[in-house]
């Protein structure tokens, strides 16, 4: 087994950290950092192969998180289902409805696409603020805990190896379907789509494909950050939302799994450790964003990668 | 016509004016250097808070607000200068992200420099209302209306009569071919982006004695400015005039008889009903793809 | 040699004492001084961070000094539980007086239930305190009191058929349900009622489908935050003749900057706190309103709000609760809480009991009207 590919020793390392963290996470408050990072993580995993390698642009993934997070808060919360069966009939859902919605989308390019996927997303969050009966409206609403076989599952700790364990499930089937003949399709398409098409590429099906698969990681992050935290917001369901993880896959390096990850977990600690310097938060914020495109348009993993190979010659 | 409806047709033409200002703004960034300015919103918010402030500083209005929009057209400037042109030629996620980024920084800037509150601007002449049709309007709105018209047309002569304006058109039709002709096509770039800061920060400084200002005023703008220049067509000045007076309307006939809760939806349901449909928008030219 | 254990012993013991009350009371506190609802959580914060000063400028609680660490949540209800959670888990506060907005309340509710911590909300919703839960306490008067002062004030001017309009946070649809529940109780009924959104710069729209409703002859907004500045500067546009009435949610000088010449006669139920210096010498609430307002008017050079009278009485029950129970023993500060009675505060004379974690009746809102720009009582 070579240990160098990503497949294995990427996802070995990952499991590695994973597992040795707590030893650093002081309580319960960082758990929750630590958590937060994981679901990103989840969702800019998915959405790095719609954009990094498909070359697709979505803004508007926060409502695939969004429409996870509330259709297992609905269904539990006011209808009484069990959270397992939630969270299979909600992804199943968001899965189709990203279906519906992708084939006339991505017929679309560049510009216009990324506008289409804004108004979709935006679309998504003004229906679940409006509809308040349904979803509590601007202030949100509270979500039963997850239980499995009758157990709860709640608390910090628990929480943490649950998404740990999602997070390598995600890595490792990113880094599959990468490597599988429908991801070097997809990659085909990223580089000259026209040409992909004579090649025989279903174009329109490979790209709706990976906007499915990626909006179902985005979905099942949410709903199982719903069950998490016991209540949810649409604050995450929004605009904004969907920009940060954007820049998320963009920073860490686009076509680049764990570089996904990387810039998950950067750009959540950022505001956590920023809280000090809280006005700046934005400023800086915003500073990244554009210092790392013009300075680093590859991404920080990948151009970090890139100067290490050029030092090994 | 009913005194309900006036009331709804004239609201809608007072918002979708700025919103044609907005387009406007997009638009000619657009024709100059095929980036969607993401910012533009903010030159908005700029426009209203940088009047507020200076007028709050005790500069009388007629002041204030051209110090306002010189400060808009600073800062467009400057965009394009650090922010777009050492990233040209970079592929459109890049570029999106760069101004997405642009915005947020500029958002930040704007509560650092100023606060998170919301403010006031006083109108221009009064605020007592006017009856029209059974209808009021504000002398406010007035004001929209007739600068809204008077810059339209400036800039229909500005592009149609003068050597700079034509030189912009050219290069938005070809820049290649532009430049041979002599034209200095970086500084048509940045001449669009100064214009694009001034058009949006006279639209925050209308409408804001309407609508209040705060330092985020111009994102949903922005946004909604956006979806009236794609409905009027991306890259036209006439398209985006007429997308932005529409989906006022549109805006304020839908909350009024449909849903006011999805007043805000109606501007990203048009969007994308445009994209899907009828992506040059009415008034744009279909695009060839080279291969 | 037994003197000298004795001695060291005795030393020893007093040193882990004098440890131990070198050790700050943490008051916690998240407000939302920034966003939507600025000046509820601005004045919020300030008259926190005075007051702390001055408690501690006099000695302190208890011989220990009080420590303020507060975040600003800027009205997210998300975010309100992350600062608790902090504030509980890494902060190890002792009391939390907080949540400016009733969204952010009900939403560290289950945080503070499980943990165990004394809080005491300054929100609005009668919610947070109805079904009263052990650990939540409430300063302001709830939406239910403002409802059924403005019905009064109404019926005293022959006001039967009204319009409703609110917005979408869980205060405004909270004092909805309230009025509309209330209502019938005072013959008055809501023949218009409009919702506007959140950060909602027009609401024309909605005003005209309320000024077109036949026989309007009052319109009340359930809000607070910017939206009602709008309500009422659109109000006057569109020329509506009837009175406008606001809840307590804007009880800032904030609402009439914002407002202008559209605030003028709009009426609203209030704390005596906004007109203190024009109270009667015999108002009970006489000295303490007057004291509060300037003393803040001085330190901050800005108007009073209720907002901050709200954080007053927040921190001072909390303190008179650790006086009470001697320690910071968050069970027995809690019982001493559901003690206090007969305290004068800004917000009007407070009873606390195991069932009232509010402690206010309606007698302690007062009828204001918006007049040249300043609060005026209305007999």
């Amino acid at each position: 087994m070579d240990w160098r590919t990503p497949r294995t020793g990427g996802v070995a390392l990952l499991a590695a950290v994973i597992v040795l963290l707590p030893l650093a996470l002081a309580n319960n408050y960082w758990y929750e950092v630590a958590i937060l990072i994981g679901i990103n993580a989840i969702v800019c995993v998915g959405l790095n192969l719609l954009i990094g390698y498909a070359g697709q642009i979505s803004l508007g993934h926060a409502g695939f998180f969004g429409l996870g997070a509330y259709g297992s808060a609905i269904l539990t919360a006011r209808y009484g289902w069990p959270p397992v069966a939630a969270l299979a009939a909600t992804t199943a859902g968001v899965a189709l409805v990203a279906l519906l919605v992708g084939r006339p989308i991505l017929k679309l390019k560049g510009h216009y696409l990324a506008m289409a996927t804004l108004g979709m997303g935006i679309i998504i969050s003004i229906v679940i603020v409006t509809e308040d009966r349904l979803t509590g409206g601007p202030d949100g609403m509270s979500v039963p805990a997850f239980t499995l076989f009758g157990l709860a599952l709640a608390g910090e700790r628990s929480w943490y190896w649950i998404i740990g364990a999602a997070l390598l499930a995600a890595v490792w089937l990113a880094l599959n379907l990468i490597e599988s003949p429908a991801g070097r399709a997809l990659r085909a398409l990223h580089g000259a789509e026209v040409g992909a098409q004579v090649s025989g590429i279903d174009a329109t099906r490979a790209k709706v494909g990976v906007f499915v698969i990626s909006a179902v990681f985005a979905s099942v992050a949410g709903s199982l950050t719903a069950h998490y935290s016991g209540f949810i917001t649409p604050g995450k369901v929004g605009f904004f939302h969907s920009i940060e993880l954007v820049t998320m896959v963009v920073f860490g390096g686009m076509a680049s799994t764990f570089g996904a990850v990387i810039g998950a977990a950067t750009l959540t600690l950022l505001p956590q450790l920023l809280t000090v310097l809280k006005e700046y938060e934005m400023v800086v914020f915003g500073a990244v964003m554009v210092a790392t495109m013009v300075f680093l348009p590859r991404g920080f993993l990948p151009s970090l990668m890139f100067e290490i190979k050029k030092k090994r010659k | 016509m009913s005194a309900q409806l006036a009331q709804y047709l004239l609201s809608g033409l007072t918002i979708g004016a700025i919103y044609a200002l907005v387009a406007l703004g997009f638009a000619i960034i657009y024709n100059a250097s095929h980036v969607i300015n993401f910012a533009q919103g903010e030159f908005v918010m700029i426009g209203g808070m940088a009047t507020v402030a200076f007028a709050g500083a005790g500069l009388p209005l007629a002041l204030a607000i051209p110090a306002a929009v010189l400060g808009a057209v600073a800062v467009g400037l400057a965009l394009e200068k650090f922010a777009v042109e050492p990233a040209r030629g970079a592929s459109v996620v890049t570029l999106i992200i760069i101004t997405i980024g642009a915005s947020i920084l500029l958002r930040g800037l704007a509560t650092l420099v100023w606060d998170k509150k919301l403010h006031a601007l006083q109108p221009f002449s009064g605020d007592k209302p006017i009856e029209l049709a059974g209808a009021t309007i504000l002398p406010q709105s007035l004001w929209v209306l007739g600068v809204t018209l008077g810059i339209v047309l400036l800039l229909a002569w500005f592009f149609g009569r003068t050597l700079t304006g034509k030189a912009m058109l050219a290069t938005s039709h070809n820049p290649l071919a532009a430049q041979l002709c002599g034209i200095n096509v970086r500084f048509v770039l940045l001449l669009s982006f100064g214009l694009s800061a001034a058009l949006g920060a006279i639209a925050g400084i209308l409408i804001a004695p309407i609508t209040l200002t705060s330092w985020d005023v111009g994102v949903m703008l922005g946004l909604k400015g956006f979806a009236a220049a794609i409905l009027g067509g991306l890259g036209s000045g006439a398209g985006a005039v007429v997308g932005g007076l529409a989906l006022g309307i549109a805006e304020s006939l839908g909350a009024g008889y449909l849903s006011s809760a999805y007043k805000d939806a109606i501007a990203f349901v048009i969007l994308l009903a445009v994209l899907f449909f009828m992506p040059s928008g009415l008034f744009g030219k279909k695009s060839a793809e080279r291969v | 040699m037994r003197t000298r254990l004795f001695a060291i012993l005795a030393a020893l013991l007093l040193a882990a004492g004098a440890a131990v009350a070198q050790e700050p009371i943490r008051i916690g506190a998240f407000l939302a001084a920034t966003g939507g609802a600025a000046f509820l959580g601005d004045p919020e914060q300030k008259t926190l961070e005075l007051y702390v000063e001055k408690l501690n400028a006099a000695g302190g609680l208890m011989g220990r000094k009080l420590q303020l660490i507060s975040y600003d949540s800027a009205g997210d209800a998300e975010k309100a539980r992350t600062f608790v959670k902090r504030l509980i888990e890494q902060d190890k506060v002792d009391v939390i007086v907080g949540g400016s907005t009733t969204g952010e309340t009900m939403a560290v509710v289950p945080l503070v239930e499980a943990a165990g911590v004394p809080f005491i909300s300054l929100a609005g919703a009668v919610v947070i305190v109805e079904p009263v839960k052990k650990w939540v306490f409430k300063t302001p008067h709830t939406d239910r009191m403002a409802c059924e002062r403005i019905f009064l004030d109404m019926r005293a001017r022959n006001i039967e058929r009204i319009g409703l309009i609110s917005g979408a946070g869980g205060f405004d649809k909270s004092m909805r349900g309230e009025c509309l529940k209330v209502a019938p109780n005072h013959k008055i009924q809501i023949v218009a009622d409009e919702a506007y959104g959140v950060r909602d710069t027009d609401m024309t729209a909605q005003l005209t489908k309320i000024k077109n409703t036949p026989g309007i002859q009052a319109v009340l907004n359930a809000g607070f935050g910017s939206e009602p500045a709008v309500v009422t500067k659109n109000y006057r546009q569109l020329a509506i003749g009837v009175p406008l009435y606001q809840s307590h949610g804007v009880a800032s000088k904030e609402f009439i900057k914002l407002a202008g010449d559209a605030a003028e006669g709009v009426r609203l139920p209030a704390a005596a706190l906004l007109v203190a210096e024009t109270l009667p010498e015999a108002d009970p609430q006489k000295k303490v309103v007057v004291g509060y307002s300037r003393e803040y008017t001085t330190r901050f050079k800005s108007d009073i709000s209720t907002f901050g009278g709200h954080a007053y009485d927040g921190l001072m029950l909390a303190a008179e609760a650790i006086r009470r129970a001697g320690s910071t023993n968050k069970e027995a500060v809690r019982s001493a809480l559901e003690s206090i009675k007969g305290y004068v505060g800004t917000g009007g004379v407070v009873n606390m009991s195991a069932q009232d974690h509010m402690g206010l009746d309606v007698s302690a809102f007062r009828m204001l009207e918006v007049t040249k720009g300043d609060w005026v009582l209305v007999k």
